[in-house]
């Protein structure tokens, strides 16, 4: 059996999931001052009467290192960024203790400026003075060669708690994000470290000594052990985890836009198939651009919540919300009092649901239940407007070869998938609407724990080959090896294929399920004074997203059962 | 946040899986180092860059600017469309509004290309500069625009596409053309007879620098295009003028093409050449970019940069003076070279030898302009290779009085088939481009 807990900004979902598909399943409030309440309550709620070694792992998404990261509540880091030529690297500043020292590589990873040692250590002790405890090492091209940050490391001894250095954290080029992301793994290590040391130490003293995996962003998960070296994956897995919840009901055949209705956004996700997208670069978080890899999902400040206003004559929704809606004890209507006006069975005081929408009617001039459908329409528009401007935006991505250019894949969802309360209502609505055929995800409610749960560890690995030089890299594994001149590009990617496998298996995955698939693979010729002197190689390589290979058992008993019992009422609401 | 002061677009296009041949420098490999520079100083994550795809040019848009023998599909693949396409992407992004200046990095080159193309001339097969114009004054009704070619090569190709335009004014700095490749390009070549003054030469002395590029801006440059006031700058932004290219012989350097660039302030840059793709192009791109956006490129070099080591000949500023004195008193003369040219000749004739290097082909051409009092006049061109392919072209101009219009079509209509492999008629009046074979 599995555990899949998806700790989100009102409510801690959990389920347990078996043979009988959601063998339990737990609904508890979010206790933001201490997580460890909340995770605790419903890990208690669904192991109550199993038998610790019938549980394989538990899953855990959290919004621990999102919400720091938010409200920028996050401890002195230091920050040792080495530049060269270029943009000021001022520019990239992340905090106090940011610190740009001397040194240079170029674009093919050869060294222009040597580091200076005095410099470093003159950093390092200053660092040590203040207080820091953990450190980001970052150099321009570091992913081409590394040198200069593992010198750095070298002269910081071990003097501090965790230091991440730029050239481990992704193969993509991107000298600002990398500082970003070197900064937001340091600045989470010490709440990560300390949180899921607290969760695995109840787990044990409870008896229940079950490994923990962690979701990331890219609906992938790995081992509590490998997320200490880049806590900063698991930052947005929220978004990812009802994603990953909503994939075992995606058509193969065609692609799909997940839409999650909830009170105050509605979150957007492309499947291109049963494969979720990945964003272009990395997450974006708070005023962060990352390279973390992440789902490619959007959120629009529009939700069965959202604040309805008449202004000139005009029907606005959203983008806030004044509070819930007046059916629920609001003040101001909502597209949600527009559903129950209309007939939604959606609980709530009808009353005070028609009161809101006959504010709206008198506003525009027409009657309530008018005004309820137009209201209601809006939204539907709404939510479909920005889904396919998403899908726009996707098959606008630019592309760098005409093969790609002229016979690239594009986007072309046929069908929508929705979740979240008034999912139901939404779905027949904008099928009527829109050319797409909608179809609402079972067990919608817990959908995001399910996805933790079922979620496979999924991982990405570059290689770099120059054989001029003379060397093979794939900076995120420090993988470093010299080459033959005649090191061929189909040798490049069984490397790669290689050291993919090696690093998804130590993030937890199972040799035997893991789908992999080549990305990106360029060769050049490199020629100097018109004669061929090597070959540079590029090949990027991923582990897809996507859920565990015996999933389907679990999936086809939820499609089966309309409803779950809880089995516990712990604080379900 | 980063922010770019002038909201820019950009069209990346280095066609990675396009070369004229796998040692030529117009391969794979050109744009990579750029590509992997622009991604890591992280340049499309500052607010106010914004990377666009780009379109593909339709074989129409090739129509409004060559005649093509046999025609278009024989001479082009879908990358010169695609290079041609980004060019238009962005000059519609800059008409929309949607950015106030763009930059199209995109590969193969184009200003070696002429109006007959018969193959291959200096790595261009297309105009992509004239083709995203011609579209502009098509699709937007734009007038009167201005052309900076600062590659290192004369831009013969769209020199003798607007030769005869008085509305396209058509400036070219490069090395001087007795030292390097095409050969043209000297300073008293100013244009056609009713079109004089609208195109300006400077060529300059080898191992010229920073200071002296600067100098021919401040006194030549900008000077001309004030006088002309174009509606929009297009800057066919080539990178041989750099210390570190193999082909030229120049001393230009990362910082001195963006100061470059935010003194002509263009509303598009268009790549054209520049060979040293790991020495120059990755920093000079980075530099033009921020230029164009308003970002502080100050720290922005080469690895290698030494101003001491590039420094041009102590007599190159004298020159660069005597140069725009003489180019200038030119200028203030051509309305009446004009006007002389019209009261005393009724047509024009050139004969030219045009030497196709890429593809070895040798056209000989015979110009016929019609010195027409009222419009720019109609054009014929009768040209033969030394594979002994020969073609009749008639072309119109988009601002052709009645009468020039009707002699064009006289022209097309008599000509003789027979003596012919294919006779063309570009009506840009209407946009109508005819081809007639035997
Ligand atoms: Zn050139
Ligand atoms: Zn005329």
């Amino acid at each position: 059996m599995i555990i899949g807990l998806d700790v989100g900004g009102t409510h801690t979902d959990v389920v347990l999931l078996g043979d009988h598909g959601i063998e339990c399943q737990a609904k508890i409030p979010t206790t933001h001052e201490d997580l460890l309440i909340c995770v605790w309550k419903g890990l208690e709620a669904v192991t109550l009467g199993v038998r610790p070694h019938d549980v394989e792992r538990i899953v855990l998404s959290t919004t621990l290192t999102t919400n720091a990261i938010a409200e920028e509540k996050l401890p002195p880091v230091g920050m040792i960024v080495s530049s060269g030529p270029g943009l000021d690297p001022e520019f990239f500043r992340t905090n106090d203790h940011y610190y740009t020292v001397s040194g240079s590589i170029d674009h093919r990873g050869r060294e222009i400026q040597p580091l200076d040692p005095m410099e470093i250590e003159a950093v390092a002790s200053r660092l040590r003075k203040e207080g820091v405890r953990h450190v980001g090492v970052v150099g321009k091209f570091s992913v081409r060669n590394p040198k200069h940050e593992t010198q750095i490391q070298e002269i910081l001894g071990d003097h501090f708690e965790y230091v991440v250095l730029g050239h481990r954290l992704s193969g993509n080029l991107n000298f600002p994000r990398r500082i970003a992301t070197a900064y937001l793994n340091a600045a989470v290590y010490p709440l990560h470290k300390k949180f899921f040391d607290a969760v695995r130490r109840s787990l044990k003293k409870n008896g229940l000594p079950i490994p923990i995996h962690i979701l990331k962003a890219d609906g992938g998960t790995m081992s509590f052990d490998a997320s200490l070296d880049l806590p900063g994956q698991t930052i947005l897995s929220g978004p990812a985890a009802s994603v990953m919840g909503s994939l075992p009901f995606a058509s193969e055949s065609v692609d799909t836009i997940v839409l999650d209705i909830g009170g105050t956004t509605t979150d957007m996700a492309v499947l291109v198939g049963t494969v979720p997208l990945l964003a272009a670069q990395g997450a974006e978080v708070g005023r962060f651009r990352t390279l973390i890899r992440a789902l490619n999902t959007t959120s629009l400040a529009l939700g069965g919540d959202s604040a309805v206003r008449v202004i000139d004559g005009r029907l606005h929704v959203g983008p806030d919300r004044e509070g819930p809606a007046m059916a629920f004890g609001g003040s101001c209507p909502t597209p949600t009092d527009a559903i129950i006006v209309l007939g939604g069975d959606l609980k709530g005081d009808r009353d005070a649901a028609e009161q809101g929408m006959a504010q709206v009617a008198r506003a525009l001039g027409v009657s309530t239940r008018e005004a309820a459908q137009q209201v209601f329409d809006a939204a539907c528009r709404g939510i479909l407007n920005a889904a396919e401007e998403m899908v726009r935006a996707i098959n606008a991505k630019p592309v760098y070869t005409v093969h790609e250019l002229l016979e690239g894949y594009q986007v072309q969802p046929k069908e929508l998938l929705i979740l979240g309360g008034p999912a139901p209502y939404f779905a027949r609505r904008l099928q009527e609407i829109s050319p797409y055929a909608t179809r609402i995800v079972p067990q919608w409610e817990v959908a995001n724990a399910v996805g933790a749960a079922l979620a496979r560890t999924t991982c990405e690995l570059t290689l770099f080959v120059d054989t001029e030089r003379g060397i093979a890299t794939a900076p995120e594994e420090a993988f470093h090896q010299p080459v033959k001149r005649d090191f061929t590009l189909d040798k490049a990617v069984s490397l790669a294929l290689e050291l993919l496998t090696h690093k998804a298996v130590r993030e937890g995955a199972k040799p035997d399920d893991m789908e992999t698939e080549v990305l990106e693979k360029l060769q050049f010729n490199m020629v100097r004074g018109f004669y061929t002197t090597g070959k540079y190689y590029r090949v990027k390589v991923q582990v897809k997203p996507g859920l565990i290979a015996d999933y389907r058992s679990v999936v086809e008993r939820i499609q089966d059962t309309d409803t779950t019992a809880p089995c516990s009422t712990a604080g379900s609401s | 946040m980063l922010r770019a002061a002038s909201r820019t677009g950009l069209v990346f296009f280095p066609a990675f899986d396009w070369a004229i041949s796998p040692t030529h420098p117009e391969r794979e490999e050109r744009l990579l180092y750029t590509q992997d520079q622009i991604f890591e100083e992280g340049l499309l994550d500052i607010d106010g860059i914004v990377e666009f795809k780009p379109d593909l040019a339709t074989l129409e848009d090739v129509r409004r600017v060559h005649f093509c023998a046999p025609d278009e599909r024989s001479v082009l693949t879908e990358s010169h469309l695609i290079s041609a396409g980004g060019a238009m992407t962005i000059a519609r992004a800059v008409m929309a509004r949607k950015v106030e200046r763009g930059f199209a990095l995109v590969r193969p080159p184009g200003h070696h290309a002429m109006r007959v193309v018969h193959g291959a001339r200096g790595f261009c097969n297309i105009n992509i500069e004239a083709m995203m114009i011609e579209h502009l004054r098509a699709a937007y009704g734009v007038d009167r625009i201005a052309i900076v070619d600062t590659d290192c090569h004369h831009g013969d190709g769209t020199q003798d596409i607007y030769w005869h335009d008085p509305d396209t004014l058509f400036i070219s700095i490069h090395q001087d053309g007795r030292t390097l490749y095409p050969g043209s390009g000297f300073h008293h070549e100013l244009g056609g007879p009713t079109a004089m003054g609208a195109t300006i030469n400077i060529p300059l002395p080898p191992r010229t620098s920073e200071e002296g590029f600067l100098r021919a801006m401040e006194k030549i440059v900008l000077p001309a295009l004030e006088e002309f006031r174009p509606e929009l700058i297009i800057n066919s932004a080539g990178q041989d003028n750099h210390y570190t290219d193999p082909i030229t012989n120049m001393n230009f350097s990362a910082q001195g093409y963006a100061t470059l660039t935010s003194m002509l302030q263009p509303h598009i840059a268009v790549l054209e050449g520049g060979y040293s793709i790991e020495g120059a192009l990755p920093y000079v791109n980075v530099g033009i970019i921020l230029a164009l956006a308003g970002v502080d490129y100050s720290k922005v070099r080469e690895p290698d940069y030494d101003p001491d080591r590039i420094r041009q000949s102590p007599d190159t500023n004298a020159y660069i003076d005597r140069l725009a004195e003489e180019i200038m008193g030119y200028l203030r003369r051509c309305p009446e070279f004009i006007a002389k040219n019209r009261a005393t000749k009724e047509f024009a004739q050139r004969e030219r030898t045009i030497y196709y290097d890429t593809d070895n082909i040798l056209e000989n051409q015979k110009e016929r302009l019609r010195v027409c009092p009222v419009c720019s006049g109609v054009l014929s061109i009768d040209s033969l290779t030394d594979r002994g392919y020969h073609i009749y072209a008639v072309h119109i101009p988009r601002k052709a009085c009645p009468d020039c219009v009707a002699l064009g079509y006289e022209w097309f209509d008599a000509v003789n088939l027979r003596s012919y492999d294919r006779v063309f008629l570009q009506d840009r009046t209407t946009d109508r481009y005819e081809v007639r074979k035997a």
